[in-house]
């Protein structure tokens, strides 16, 4: 089992050009993106792009002309130096940070998407969990979040998923499929005109010996600009990463043994005298 | 019906809740007979497991008759009317881990795994009112029980013999037998078992069962005289842990080389064999430092022949410290252990009850009301009235 999720830069169309002027996204944990979703401090950016420069120019000079003294001040304030240029070169700033200060402009901008994958082996052949997945209106039976897809035409869906509290409670999109390889490989994404953009693709590679397939998921979903930190929250019921692993196991477990076991609904105490069912 | 529950750290009560209904397609609902107080029931009880929510019915070793059955069970395989024993681990007979009969590490089975794989790096299958840790499935110490995947894990039983016959069969009978089996015992060896509890007590008659050339008890002479009885009953050459050294005796029993097969079926609350080890143990524990007192253990692996094998029947959930590790390495112990999987023996277990090679009902000392259970587990915690092992009967 793997996982990983990253908050992917810039979900606009013009987002290619604006990624050039960035720094490299660095990976993050979940819990890192979702701090920064809530708008709470995290280790990244806290220091604005012109202050950076001066920071990285600032400090290279101090470091050279530490270098050039040759003695224990030189190296002291080629010290200075390079931790000058190093908060310029990665723009985090732990001074900052623990200040709760934050001269970057990012947070206004930051309209990152969640990409989230996990994969699983899965004891069953490709072309039985191919055939099923193909079928998305199967899709929710084992995806959480989402209330129904309905196939439409030409390779065209339209999906439903559960966000309380936004959109009136749902979102909804129409889906196209761009790849399709019997028994290897999905890949889809919704069309312009959606409440978010979201793509997805599932590959079943065999797996060693009678194993059967390891099947990987990866996901992205991009809310219209700005919106991200709202909605969020309210799409998935736990962290993203976590949920998609989730129902990536469910996925398994109905493929397997042909049901998802649930506890809902079973008898249990209250230490009152009285029971309840399960909720 | 009435129900077991867990209401508090060495607090249990009868409830009134609703009885169980099908939730599953392959579920079915079970009358329950005869179920079982098991001492892994005293970690969760005592508090050791830290997964419990209040209300949560308890209970893993319960047999009983099919009542109903969900529309996807293979009625070819199981029927109402049925007489069943429960195995306490479920299994979906089908993944990766069923296929390779490792029942008790299924997959696909705890609803609450995301759990297991925080605390354990992946979860085990699920387990009858064994805390959420385990998928936190409603127990069997109650008058019906609702039972996933029936037609895999219900084991249907033949109508000749008693419930007490039977009823280990879910769970002790087999843990003691794997604990043995595991060990992979010839006939001039010696088999070491630490504890003389109910388990411990399978253990000794199935080494027996497997052959071993000389079987060593140990336990409390002073605390649990009926134990060390029974054990010596199967066999067993006991050692008085509260009088004689272990280890010297041990050696002593071995020509000097030590057992070539060290059985720790004590587990997370083993009392201790010297002063500062129980302090260190129960210091950390309580200062939720250390999750486990594995003296029972630590033992094993210092009086191990070098090359033998240490197995682990005895319960541990967490953290454990001062594992002598060098002992281990050094020696070249290998170290078996793993909840059991029960469904791989049943066949086999029943066989040698049939044969008349054991009667599993040796170990009863209490059948009681399931009403009465709350003082149950009280006497079974303190070990009295010679109580070693109580089985309640929900219709009483």
């Amino acid at each position: 089992m793997a996982k990983s999720t990253r908050n992917r830069p810039a979900s606009t169309r013009e987002s290619n050009a604006r990624q050039t002027n960035r720094p490299p996204q660095i990976v993050q944990t979940v819990e890192q993106s979702v701090q920064q979703l809530n708008g709470r401090s995290s280790g990244l950016q806290n220091v604005g792009n012109p202050e950076r420069a001066i920071s990285i120019a600032a400090g290279a000079i101090l470091a050279a002309l530490g270098l050039r003294r040759r003695d224990a001040t030189g190296v002291f304030i080629a010290g200075v130096g390079s931790a000058l240029a190093f908060r310029g070169i990665t723009g985090h700033c732990s001074l900052y940070q623990a200040l709760g200060a934050n001269t970057c402009p990012c947070d206004a901008d930051r309209d990152d998407g969640v990409e989230v994958s996990a994969s699983f082996l899965i004891n069953k052949p490709a072309e039985v969990l191919y055939s099923f997945w193909r079928h998305f209106e199967n899709l929710p039976k084992f995806m959480s979040h989402l209330e129904s897809v309905s196939e439409l035409d030409r390779g065209r869906s339209h999906w439903v998923a559960n966000a309380p509290a936004i959109y009136g409670g749902k979102v909804e999109w129409d889906a196209e499929i761009t790849a399709d390889e019997p028994n290897k490989l999905i890949r889809w994404r919704s069309l312009p005109g959606a409440d978010i953009e979201h793509r997805g693709s599932i590959q079943f590679t065999k797996a060693l010996g009678d194993r059967g397939t390891n099947v990987r998921v990866e996901m992205e979903y991009r809310p219209p600009a700005g919106k991200l930190g709202q909605w969020i929250a309210k799409l998935f019921h736990e962290e993203p990463k976590q949920q998609i692993h989730d129902d990536l196991r469910r996925f398994k477990r109905l493929m397997e043994a042909g049901d998802i076991l649930t506890i809902v609904g079973q008898p249990r105490g209250t230490c009152t005298g009285h029971g309840v069912r399960e909720s | 019906m009435k129900a077991l529950t867990w209401c508090a750290p060495y607090k249990v009560s009868v409830e009134e809740v609703p009885q169980p209904k099908i939730l599953n397609q392959r579920d079915a609902i079970i009358r329950v007979t005869s179920t079982c107080i098991c001492g892994s029931d005293l970690h969760l009880v005592d508090g050791f497991i830290p997964f419990m929510k209040p209300g949560d019915i308890l209970g893993h070793e319960p047999m009983g008759i099919v009542e109903e059955l969900g529309p996807g069970v293979d009625q070819s395989k199981i029927r109402v009317g049925d007489r069943v024993v429960v195995p306490f681990m479920i299994s979906c007979g089908e993944c990766f881990f069923c296929r390779r009969q490792l029942y008790s590490c299924c997959d696909n089975t705890n609803p609450k795994s995301s759990i297991g794989e925080a605390m354990h790096g992946q979860a085990t299958a699920g387990v009858f009112g064994y805390s959420h840790l385990t998928g936190g499935y409603a127990g069997g110490q109650a008058e019906f029980l609702r039972v996933p995947f029936a037609d895999f894990n219900l084991q249907k039983m033949p109508q000749e013999f008693t419930d007490e016959q039977l009823v280990f069969l879910t769970d002790i009978y087999p843990t003691g037998y794997m604990a043995a089996w595991q060990c992979d015992i010839k006939p001039d060896d010696t088999v070491a078992i630490w504890g003389c509890g109910p388990v411990g007590q399978f253990t000794i008659r199935s080494a027996a069962l497997l052959g071993a050339g000389q079987i060593i008890a140990i336990d409390d002479e002073q605390k649990v005289p009926e134990r060390m009885q029974m054990a010596r009953d199967g066999g067993a050459i006991t050692i008085d842990m509260h009088d004689e050294y272990v280890y010297d005796r041990l050696m002593d029993l071995t020509g000097g080389i030590g057992p070539d097969a060290c059985i720790d079926a004590v587990g997370m609350e083993a009392h201790g064999y010297t002063a500062i080890e129980s302090l260190y143990d129960k210091v950390k524990t309580n200062l939720f430092m250390e999750t486990e007192r594995p003296h029972a253990f630590r033992q094993a692996a210092m009086c191990c022949r070098k090359g033998g094998t240490l197995s682990v029947p005895g319960v541990y959930g967490g953290f454990a410290d001062k594992i002598p590790l060098g002992a281990i390495m050094n020696k070249g112990l290998t170290i078996k252990t793993g909840q059991t999987h029960v469904h791989r023996f049943v066949p086999e277990l029943l066989e040698h009850v049939k044969q008349g090679r054991i009667d599993p009902s040796f170990v009863v000392t209490h059948r009681l009301p399931l009403s009465e259970a709350p003082r149950a587990y009280d006497m079974f915690r303190a070990k009295e009235d010679g109580c070693i092992k109580v089985v309640l009967d929900p219709a009483a």
